[in-house]
């Protein structure tokens, strides 16, 4: 049993209660529609009775719990609500999921981002679960007069040991609601889990197969527009001029004019290149794209117009010159490479990407002289909050940011200059509309994975012992170093150099940021470093983590070498690293992001001369495991993904112009190209659960490369690996 | 504007637009459709497939005036009680992470099975690489429709 002391918390739940009275929900009726999880739970309930900030319970006994983050794909709408369950002590059955809206009072950290949501509620969402549970069973130990400490639950029944009472939840739900949180609660031991742990399917299943309305794009409301906008055709280039006139005429139009939508004062989610953009509102989706088809605008010069040759060049030019000072520097490399017996050294490269979301950008507003109603898909509602208050110049308890179901995130809404723009467009035609982005508009617009470039160079003694290790990166607008990750710590003489060429093209977190390009350009290289000294990939790794548990060089290594080594030890038992499997070119991968460590083996064969992935096996430690569906699912995906953009990625420039616009340029993996099977093994430690979203995406990508490299004795340095002679940017 | 009688999911609709209106947005802004969903607009995501007699077609790219009189059929109308063979093997292998796309994927799925019962791995691929899924979750689309095909054999 695990004792929380709820002090610090308890103010926050008390003012809970009180605001919770009125009913507490932001609703629009197709989100909320409520329905019983079970068709057990017949009876249809008359009355709900706030219990804390995530729960509800009716007088039926059925629970509602609001799964407080964004839900872009990750399943935290499942997940999270789980471990309310958990605590609570219902029966999953009888439990609705219903998304929470932006409350920064009844709830923390609303952001889908940095796979953070379940490491973060951990303690928090089964402490609502708990305190609920404590408050109902007080509740019905003062109605039969009995001491608390002689009640028990299960399933949502609180009973009485010494007697035959026993009352379901919605029962005592009226009393306990008024009821105030104890000061202590207590927490279930991981072996009483009965929820957390057990595969539970995706809540929102059953809406997504049938097409019920979930998403910002299906969102619609009285009286509502249609807007989109027409941004720059370059990076570099601003608004010149546009004759309204020539599509005010046509069918729908409604209005055509030019909008800023930038803040005055820009947060970090504020990146975006066009701030100034063409609006044009109208009755239908369709009648407003013909509008902007039709719509000539001029455009003028504002900066320098990009190309990828000239971000090739740069990149060379900074990777090929020291940082002003270093990101991490351990012992003499210098020295160490002098008096190397061998050195091996490699450039390694990858595009800008996109993140081409299914679901294009857009946003509904309805901003009137005093308030206003934000609902869309966003990652970070609440930087949204703030930013629209500051350019619609309204207080921020007058906008509601309510959020939907997102067809994807993978970082992109975290950037929410479109909701900005459906804001400033609603307020400017004084009517609710949905800004609606075409593909065109979305995959031009900016906001991609910055193009990278990575020297490593490694010393290696006459003993085949790994001596020194530089790597130095570059990247547009931002590098990928991350100073104090692996190999660091392992290495007596050690160089990590940090560089950042500016552009002008918006760039930003795309899933599993930075370690998207270091982990395949790492254990890449650490796998050509292995074989350089003639030790088997997997071995080596685990000398080098050796080192790092019983002598780790420096204090500041952000992994923990023996849960690194127990991932790559895990997959070398399941997938029988090292025997002869005819036909099967294996490689193998290992990387700690986001909290959690991930190490995969890619077994691949040559047919008629292509590659393709015949099994991933994949060894996963992120502690706890709280929905194993779901994480499975997650794991998978990330790595489909990573194949998909390791191979096939990339957004280049001519003249500040994006030369892929639409799926016809650009490729993303389709299903032909996916691996034939995945096995996903978990590493059951009991350690608090750490997240999912990315950490699978970013090591597989070398997997990749090492399996490509033992299929055909070529290395690859240059995402896309598909496609040949491409220049990075 | 010009006045087009449509039937979806066996319902006759008249409906007044532009005749170039693509049937995704007669869909989805006037019958208040939204299962079928934008994704690319140019018949290269698979996000917006229906079914026209049957076949599945890219609704973003088929002009209201060329439905016609065909039978078009959409996700919400694939089945009356949501157990459709794809559909509860959908729910069975927990594919959606997102979800955007599955409605597309489910639609064309369900044309192959139709006209092809017991496809092969190879054949599935083929049929279905004109849908694009960000999230991945292909293994588990491929692995659904090999469960809903036995189911329906």
């Amino acid at each position: 049993m695990t004792l929380i002391r709820t002090k610090h918390n308890r103010r926050s739940f008390l003012k809970i209660s009180s605001a919770a009275g009125g009913g507490m929900l932001i609703g629009f009726n197709w989100l909320v529609a409520c329905q019983p999880a079970s068709k057990e739970v017949a009876n249809v309930p008359k009355e709900w009775f706030d219990i804390n900030a995530y729960i509800k319970i009716a007088d039926t006994g059925l629970v509602t719990i609001y799964s407080p983050n964004p839900e872009i794909g990750q399943n935290v709408k499942t997940s999270m609500p789980m471990l309310v369950a958990e605590e609570l002590d219902v029966d999953w059955k009888n439990v609705v999921v219903e998304q929470g809206h932006l409350n920064t009072q009844k709830y923390s950290r609303q952001i889908a981002g940095g796979s953070q949501s379940i490491r973060h509620g951990w303690q928090s969402l089964r402490m609502a679960g708990a305190s609920a549970r404590r408050v109902l069973m007080e509740a019905a130990a003062s109605q039969w007069q009995v001491p608390v400490s002689e009640l028990t639950t299960e399933n949502g029944i609180i009973s009485h040991k010494n007697s035959d009472k026993s009352v379901h939840y919605g029962e005592v739900a009226t009393a306990a609601a008024s009821l105030e949180v104890p000061e202590n609660i207590e927490l279930k031991d991981p072996k009483d889990f009965k929820i957390i742990g057990k595969a539970t399917k995706n809540v929102d299943g059953s809406k997504i197969i049938t097409g019920k309305p979930l998403f910002g794009l299906d969102y619609k409301k009285e009286g509502m527009k249609i807007a989109m906008i027409i941004h720059p055709p370059a990076f570099g280039m601003k608004i010149k001029g546009f004759d309204a006139s020539s599509v005010k005429s046509m069918p729908g139009i409604l209005d055509v004019f030019k909008v800023q939508t930038a803040p005055a004062e820009k947060q970090w989610s504020d990146t975006n290149a066009f701030p100034e953009l063409v609006a044009i509102v109208g009755e239908t989706t369709w009648q407003v794209m013909k509008a902007k088809k039709a719509l000539e605008v001029d455009w003028e010069l504002e900066s320098t117009l990009e190309s990828s040759e000239g971000h090739n060049l740069a990149l060379d030019k900074a990777l090929n010159s020291p940082a002003e000072k270093p990101a991490r520097l351990d012992g003499d490399p210098d020295k160490a490479f002098k008096n190397a017996a061998k050195v091996i050294e490699k450039v390694y490269s990858a595009p800008f990407l996109p993140h081409n979301t299914m679901e294009p950008m857009n946003f509904f507003a309805d901003v009137t002289g005093e308030n206003a109603e934000l609902t869309g898909p966003i990652q970070t509602p609440e930087s949204l909050r703030k930013s629209a208050s500051d350019l619609l110049g309204l207080p921020e308890d007058k906008i509601n940011v309510n959020m939907t179901r997102m067809g994807g995130g993978f970082g992109r809404r975290l950037y929410g200059n479109f909701g900005l723009e459906a804001a400033a467009i609603s307020k400017h035609v004084n009517a609710p509309v949905k800004l609606i982005y075409t593909r065109e508009d979305d995959m031009t617009q900016g906001t991609y994975r910055p193009a990278y470039k990575i020297k490593y160079s490694a010393a290696l003694d006459e003993n085949n012992e790994l001596i020194g290790f530089k790597l130095r990166g570059v990247g547009m607008n931002e590098g990928p170093i991350f100073a104090n990750r692996f190999p660091a710590g392992t290495v007596p003489h050690y160089l990590a150099e940090n560089k950042s060429v500016d552009s002008n093209i918006s760039t930003g977190a795309w899933r599993a940021p930075r370690s998207n390009f270091i982990a395949g350009a790492e254990q890449s290289f650490i796998d050509e470093v292995a074989e350089a000294a003639g030790k088997d990939p997997i071995d080596f790794r685990l000398e080098l983590f050796e080192k790092a548990i019983k002598n780790p060089v420096g204090e500041k290594n952000d992994y923990d070498p023996e849960r690194y080594a127990g991932v790559l030890k895990l997959i070398k038992e399941k997938a029988g690293w090292g025997k002869d499997m005819p036909g099967i070119h294996r490689g193998v991968s290992a990387y700690y992001c986001h909290n959690s460590y991930v190490a995969q083996v890619v077994d691949i064969a040559l047919e008629n001369g292509q590659p393709k992935v015949k099994k991933i096996w994949c060894a996963v430690d992120c502690g706890i495991v709280v929905n194993p569906e779901g994480a499975i699912n997650q794991i998978e995906g990330g790595m489909v993904d990573g194949i998909g953009h390791g191979m096939y990625g990339g957004i280049t420039f001519k003249d500040g112009v994006a030369d892929q616009s639409n799926f016809n340029k650009y490729s993303l993996i389709r299903n032909s190209q996916a691996p034939e099977a995945v096995e996903v093994f978990f590493v059951d430690n009991g350690i608090d659960p750490t997240g999912l979203g990315e950490p699978s995406l970013p090591p597989i990508i070398a997997a990749l490369a090492n399996s490509m490299y033992k299929a055909t004795g070529k290395r690859l340095y240059k995402q896309p690996f598909a496609q040949k002679d491409i220049v990075v940017g | 504007m010009a006045t087009f009688n449509i039937k979806v999911n066996g319902q006759a609709h008249q409906i007044d637009v532009e005749p170039d209106t693509p049937l995704l947005w007669v869909l989805r802004d006037h019958l208040d459709m939204v299962g079928t969903k934008f994704g690319c607009g140019i018949a290269q995501c698979g996000a917006c497939t229906v079914h026209l007699n049957g076949i599945a077609v890219r609704s973003c790219s088929l002009p209201i005036s060329n439905v016609g009189e065909s039978e078009v059929v959409t996700i919400e109308g694939l089945s009356e009680k949501a157990d459709h063979a794809l559909q509860t093997a959908w729910l069975e292998h927990d594919v959606p992470q997102c979800g955007y796309c599955q409605a597309g994927q489910i639609m064309n799925a369900a044309a192959l099975l139709s006209r092809n019962p017991n496809p092969s791995d190879k054949e599935i691929e083929t049929a279905m690489d004109g849908n694009l899924c960000r999230c991945g979750t292909y293994i588990r689309i491929k692995a659904a429709i090999k469960t809903a095909a036995q189911q329906m054999s």
